[in-house]
Formats: C-alpha cells, sequence, structure tokens
C-alpha cells in the first residue's frame, strides 16, 4: 500500500479508458477558463508584449521597483521573527509556570493577542506611534508593522514554545530533579534546547505567515514593501497591472515555498533524527496552532496513499 | 467615558454585520471548494491530482492581501469582473468573498485530507471488496468519517478566516478593520478604547465559535 492509494482499485481496462476521458474532459475545461481568462486579458490589452517585456528587458524595474521592495518585506519579517522570538519564548515558558499568578496573566495575553487580527494590531500601533512618540513619519510604517508582527506572533511562538516543552518526555524532568536541578536549570539546561529541535519546522513555518503578514503594511499602511510596488510599477510601466501581479506573486510564492520546503526538510530530519524524541512541532493546518506529533504516528496509515502534507496525524496537545 | 461611540456616525454594528456575512459566505464557500479540492488530490486521474497540488502550493504561499488587492485591481478594475454587482460595494464584498474562498479553500483541503489519512485502510479496503468505485468509497465511506475527525482543525480553519477578513478592508469592503481604521483617526485621543471596543467585538466572534466547535468536535469524533 505504499506507492497506491487504497481508494480505488487499480485500474484495469475499462477503469484506465475512463480516467482517459475525466483527463481529457479536466483538460478541456481547464482550456475554457485559460482560454477565457486569456480571451479577456486581450481584451483590456493586458497581453501586449510592451507590458510584460520590461520584466526581463529592463533591469531598472528590479532594481528601483521589485528588489527594494522584496528587501523591505524581508527586513520587516526577520526582525518580527528575531524581536518576537524572545518575547515568545519567555511567554511560553511563563504560561507552564508553577505559580497561577504568572501563569494565569501570561495565558491571558496569549489568547488576547491571538484572537486579534494581525492588521487591527498593525492599525493601531500605526496611530499610537503618531500619537505618542515621535517616531519620524517616514519610519512608522516599518515599526507599525513589526510591532504588529511581534505582538501577535509572540503570543503564537507562545503557544509553539509551549507545545514543545509538553511534547518531551515527562523523565526528563524527573532525571533532572533527581540529580539536584532546580527549575530553572530544568528549563535552560534540559527541557529548552531538546525542546528547540521540535519547534523549529514550526518556527520556520510561522515565517512563512510573517512574510505573508508584511503584504498588509504595504496595502493600508503605506508601508513600501513588495506588494505595494505593484502601483508604483503600473504607474510607470503602462498599467500593466496583471503583468506586475503576476510578477510580485511568483516573488512571494518563491520565497515562501522555500521556507515551506525547508521546514518540511527540518521537520523531517528532526523526525528521523535517533538523537532526539522525534516529536515535531508542526504547524496546525490552516490556523496558528501548534501541532505535537507523536513519535509513534504512522503516518502512512491511511487511505489517502502517498504524498502527506506537514501536520498530518498530529496530535493537539496546546489547549 | 464611550462618547466616541457616536453609533450614528460610525455604524459600528453594521460593521461588524459585514464582517460575519463575509465569513459565512467564505466559510461555505471554501468547505465546498475545499472538499472538492481534496477530491482531486486523493482522485486516480493524475492530471486532477497534479492540478490540485499546484493549486493548494500557490495559493497557501500567495499573501491573502495579494490575492485580494489583485481580484480588486486585476480582476474588477483591469478586467472588468463583476460577479453580478451591481455597485461599488456589492461588488468589493463579493470579490472579497471570492479572494477568501480561494485562499481559505487550500486550507480546508489540507485538514480534510490529514482526516482522510485518520480513516483507517479497511475501511476502504472493505469498500472496495463491495464493489464500490473511487467517487463511492469516497463520498460514502471515507468522507463522513474524515469529517467527523476533522471539526477540530476546520475549526481553527473557521477562526483564521474570521480574522482574515479583515484584510477586505484592503479593497474597500466596509467590515470592522475598515471602520477602525476610521475611526482610530478621527477619535485620535481615545485611541486605547477604540481598539478595546473592536478587540473586543473579535473576541466576542472568535472565542464562542472555538467553545462550541470544540465541543462539537469531541462529540462527533470517531472513538477508535
Amino acid at each position: 500500500m505504499s506507492d497506491l492509494s487504497v481508494l480505488y482499485d487499480v485500474p484495469g481496462p475499462r477503469a484506465k479508458r475512463r480516467n482517459w476521458l475525466y483527463t481529457v474532459l479536466f483538460l478541456v475545461v481547464l482550456g475554457l477558463v485559460s482560454w477565457w481568462v486569456l480571451d479577456t486579458m486581450a481584451d483590456k490589452n493586458q497581453l501586449a508584449g510592451e507590458k510584460w517585456l520590461p520584466f526581463v528587458e529592463d533591469s531598472r524595474i528590479w532594481t528601483t521597483f521589485l528588489l527594494p521592495g522584496l528587501l523591505n518585506t524581508l527586513k520587516a519579517a526577520a526582525l518580527a521573527i528575531v524581536i518576537a522570538l524572545p518575547f515568545g519564548a519567555l511567554l511560553g515558558i511563563g504560561r507552564l509556570s508553577d505559580h497561577r499568578w504568572i501563569s494565569v496573566p501570561v495565558g491571558a495575553v496569549v489568547e488576547f493577542f491571538r484572537a486579534i487580527p494581525v492588521l487591527l494590531l498593525m492599525l493601531f500601533a500605526n496611530e499610537a506611534y503618531a500619537q505618542l512618540t515621535d517616531v519620524e513619519s517616514e519610519i512608522r510604517p516599518l515599526y507599525a508593522v513589526v510591532t504588529g508582527l511581534v505582538l501577535y506572533n509572540a503570543s503564537v511562538i507562545a503557544e509553539v514554545v509551549r507545545a514543545g516543552i509538553l511534547s518531551l518526555p515527562h523523565g526528563q524532568t524527573d532525571a533532572a530533579k533527581a540529580i539536584g536541578m532546580r527549575k530553572g536549570q530544568i528549563m535552560s539546561y534540559v527541557l529548552l534546547p531538546q525542546a528547540v529541535t521540535a519547534m523549529l519546522p514550526a518556527l520556520v513555518s510561522q515565517l512563512v505567515v510573517i512574510v505573508k503578514d508584511t503584504a498588509l503594511g504595504g496595502a493600508l499602511l503605506g508601508f513600501a514593501e513588495l506588494l505595494s510596488r505593484v502601483r508604483s510599477i503600473t504607474a510607470n510601466y503602462g498599467a500593466n497591472t496583471i503583468a506586475a501581479f503576476t510578477v510580485v506573486a511568483l516573488l512571494f510564492i518563491l520565497l515562501n515555498f522555500l521556507l515551506t520546503s525547508f521546514a518540511s526538510w527540518l521537520e523531517g530530519r528532526a523526525r528521523r533524527s535517533r538523537k532526539g524524541t522525534g516529536a515535531v512541532v508542526t504547524e496546525d493546518i490552516g490556523s496558528d496552532v501548534a501541532v505535537v506529533s507523536a513519535p509513534g504516528d504512522d503516518r502512512t496509515d491511511g487511505p489517502g496513499g502517498p504524498g502527506h502534507g506537514p501536520g498530518d496525524g498530529g496530535v493537539r496537545k496546546t489547549r | 467615558m464611550f462618547d466616541f461611540l457616536d453609533l450614528e456616525r460610525y455604524d459600528l454594528l453594521g460593521a461588524f454585520w459585514v464582517t460575519v456575512q463575509l465569513t459565512v459566505y467564505s466559510a461555505v464557500g471554501s468547505l465546498i471548494w475545499g472538499t472538492i479540492l481534496a477530491g482531486m488530490r486523493v482522485s486516480p486521474v493524475p492530471l486532477m491530482r497534479g492540478f490540485g497540488t499546484a493549486y493548494v502550493n500557490i495559493m497557501r504561499n500567495t499573501p491573502l492581501t495579494v490575492v485580494l488587492v489583485a481580484a480588486s485591481l486585476g480582476l474588477y478594475q483591469t478586467l472588468s469582473v463583476t460577479l453580478g454587482g451591481r455597485d461599488s460595494d456589492q461588488i468589493g464584498f463579493r470579490l472579497a468573498v471570492l479572494g477568501l474562498v480561494a485562499y481559505t479553500a487550500t486550507f480546508v483541503c489540507e485538514a480534510l485530507r490529514s482526516g482522510i489519512n485518520t480513516v483507517p485502510v479497511g475501511q476502504a479496503e472493505a469498500a472496495r471488496a463491495l464493489g464500490l468505485g473511487f467517487t463511492q468509497v469516497l463520498t460514502l465511506i471515507v468522507l463522513p468519517q474524515a469529517f467527523r475527525s476533522v471539526v477540530a482543525p476546520l475549526a481553527n480553519v473557521l477562526i483564521a478566516l474570521t480574522k482574515n477578513t479583515t484584510v477586505a478592508a484592503t479593497i474597500g469592503v466596509s467590515e470592522a478593520a475598515l471602520l477602525m481604521k476610521e475611526m482610530i483617526e478621527n477619535e485620535s485621543d481615545v485611541i486605547f478604547l477604540v481598539f478595546s471596543v473592536f478587540a473586543f467585538g473579535f473576541i466576542v466572534l472568535t472565542l464562542p465559535t472555538g467553545l462550541l466547535l470544540g465541543w462539537v468536535s469531541k462529540r462527533v469524533a470517531v472513538k477508535r
């Protein structure tokens, strides 16, 4: 059952013919849709060569617009993850504290910021910087974007850290206690270093979420990141909206695809590793809740057959 | 203290109502489209599998903001696709739902696919032994069990979707985030209060959803 799906029989002559029929029908539908799209684009003069050629012929479109935009996107994302990591770690550890007067308020803070859309945090941060501080207005969008991302992602990372620490076998804490370590020592010398391996894939996936969210700053706060370059390009290169969006989207997809692939490579490595526990914290599908896959999970044991995505078969331990 | 909450001037409830409508329409749409995508990704037709995989990987790695702004600037303003909307408000709303469905369906698809993996192999094998074809195995045997095991992940997708509807503010749909942007600029002396009101609104929307669906997921989960 490793290379075939169990949802259907090995196709015989009739099934093969039927599958060919479906393939052809599907191709026809795809062809009709693409024809309609291309026809509409041609109608609106979006297919014309001069709208697309600048992206390959004119290096200025890259040096003046796209690359600086990409750089700003990366800058905001990098700043956000670097600042959010220590906060997230502190919040995650705080939530595991034995003292209720620490764990309850920290839990409330984490849940609060996870429930608020990141766009609201950015809008609020932008106005708060304008009203309460004298941050210059050129740099304020970057500050606002990074603040919003940090507030939100620190609380997400807190959950990842908590799940990572909880994924470790209880024997680790017991053994450390037995040799006389204190709570702080257990956390910093025993639990955290091991949890980092389990957390790494989830942290890289979180970076994808951060990169995607920087685009919000471009759309509403006037932050000069990659998406906001579309307007400048269409203004300078003759209303080539579709072409500009295609290139910008491709850049985002490429960047995020690299990060996603890196995350699943890390995940596979952590899972196969003999040193670690084999437990991996992965991003829960479609949301920002970390999930712990137990090492015993047989991830091919389902009728879905080959091609399991990250996060399959996870055991939720976060709530 | 709450003087700034001039409901005559700011249609707070109306804005949150638009948020709810966006959420509901997009949730229904992405559930349907996501299920179709999941079906494609496990189907015996290689071309459909390839299309499903490509679609999910492309959409998941595109920022939702890019999807929505492209829908507005590209589809509507450049290609004049109006989706049957009459005025710009209605067109914006429909484009936002379209973008949210296209984006959220990928997460529904991935959740469902992992749900399909939790169904024991024997279920599908027994169904095939009875002579059921792929569509029958999927719709009668596997998907009903898969849905029951993914209520909790789908609840997370729904909560993420509720928060993601704020992105529709980027194309001018008059939902909660856009109203907050307007209020926070006009009532600049009470920004903390304005923010708290909107934050509270979103907590009211997301918290019960999570609790209710968490309860449902425990009730409907297949005991194995």
